[in-house]
């Protein structure tokens, strides 16, 4: 083989090598070989508090991740906020008395959105509303209640 | 009294004058891309040398930093009972701080005084006059391939630095102390955003390439043609290049990760 070649081999291999690991780290590495890139379809749904959600944060009905956070706001005329939820198009048969609920993913982790599916026959469309939810636990606020109640049971 | 103002002014006015020089020696640069682009071959051989020499070293020190990462990140993360996230501390370290940094400051050990070196050899040798002579432009000729070389090699090693490091970690968290392989992954995957600690990491990387080549360059080029003023120059190209990485890469990271 001539020096011409082999250099040309050399370099080209160091490149490939560099692309192979730009790959590695976006499909391996990070969340771009798993995301859902489908199309979604957004869902509101109120809280009185969100706690640490944030947008992007994973929505899951029994477990499985079916949407993400597209988006949070603060409703001035109810004094709540209100989470856009991009639910996969695929899953199109949730039914619209769904319960929406806030919830820690292990004792420190990510909050995220889990689903209660409901009895209805009527399926969650494009902008329609989740009327139940369930806030965010503050772990001050039960802390709070907590020792309310007990100094309660004291006084009596 | 006089005279140390004196100094003083001097020696700002002198940095002023270098900073000007390695501006215009970067426009210089920049004006023989397209002639550069007519002679590919220029380009093919700076690579080899700038980048395929490099890879040894990045392989090795991202591994072992890996290891070092995927061991130090055990022993914290299990006082709290959190080694299921082992994977994502390496990996975000990785791909965020320390890859582009650590192949920055090696690629200003290993390549960049090579550069200096060369350059300021070929300048005290004559070799750049020689070129001019020959109505040659030996910055575009020399120099801009360098600078290329330089800019497209650093964000490829600074991947393959974070991926050898990832799998190194893996090899210690999950070969040795016994983390789960399903979780390192699934985590890190949970986790790493592309667009926010990936591509960022790799836009850190393409900066700290053209700084360092082109501190490199400039070192090399505007050297005093002795063999002294050669290895000051080497010298000062590695010192240079690391404090204008880690400066930086604080800059960057305020800028980015905010």
């Amino acid at each position: 083989m001539s020096k011409t070649t082999q250099l040309e081999l050399l370099v080209g291999a160091f490149m490939a090598a560099g692309f192979v690991a730009l790959f590695f780290l976006a499909m391996q590495v990070s969340n771009l070989g798993t995301v859902n890139s489908g199309d979604s379809y957004p869902v509101i749904a109120r809280f009185d508090n969100i706690g640490g959600l944030k947008v992007k944060a994973p929505v899951t009905l029994a477990g499985v991740e079916v949407g993400r956070v597209l988006d949070i706001y603060y409703d001035a005329e109810d004094f709540r906020a209100v989470a856009v939820l991009g639910i996969y198009s695929q899953y199109d048969n949730i039914p619209d008395d769904t319960f929406a609920k806030i919830l820690t993913a292990g004792l420190l982790g990510e909050q995220y959105v889990g689903l209660d599916p409901g009895g209805s026959e009527d399926v969650l469309k494009a902008d329609s509303e989740i009327a139940v939810t369930q806030s965010a636990l503050v772990l001050e606020e039960v802390i709070g209640q907590f020792i309310y109640g007990r100094a309660q049971e004291g006084a009596n | 009294m006089i005279r140390q103002l004196a100094a003083l002014g001097r020696s700002g006015l002198a940095f002023s004058a270098r900073l000007g020089r390695a501006n215009l020696l970067m426009l210089g640069m920049l004006a023989g891309v397209p002639a550069m682009l007519r002679r590919p071959r220029l380009l093919l051989e700076q690579l080899f040398s700038v980048g395929v020499l490099t890879v040894l070293i990045i392989a090795v020190s991202g591994v072992f930093v890996g290891m070092v990462l995927g061991l130090q990140g055990y022993y914290i993360l299990s006082r709290f009972g959190a080694e299921a996230t082992l994977g994502v501390m390496v990996a975000a370290s990785l791909v965020r701080e320390l890859g582009p940094v650590v192949t920055a400051l090696l690629f200003a050990g290993r390549a960049g005084s090579a550069l200096s070196a060369e350059i300021g050899l070929m300048k005290s040798t004559e070799q750049l006059s020689g070129l001019e002579m020959m109505a040659v432009n030996p910055q575009h000729r020399v120099l801009t391939p360098r600078l290329i070389a330089g800019i497209l090699s650093m964000p490829l090693l600074a991947a393959m630095f974070s991926m050898l490091g990832v799998y190194g970690g893996w090899f210690v968290g999950v070969g040795l102390l016994g983390v789960d392989d399903g979780t390192y992954w699934a985590q890190m995957q949970s986790q790493i955003d592309w667009n926010e600690d990936i591509l960022n990491g790799v836009i850190k990387s393409v900066v700290f390439g053209v700084v360092c080549t082109w501190i490199a360059i400039f070192q090399g080029y505007d050297c005093v043609p002795t063999s002294e003023g050669v290895s000051r120059a080497t010298t000062r190209t590695v010192v240079h290049s690391s404090l204008a990485v880690l400066g930086l890469d604080f800059v960057l990271t305020a800028l980015m990760f905010n």
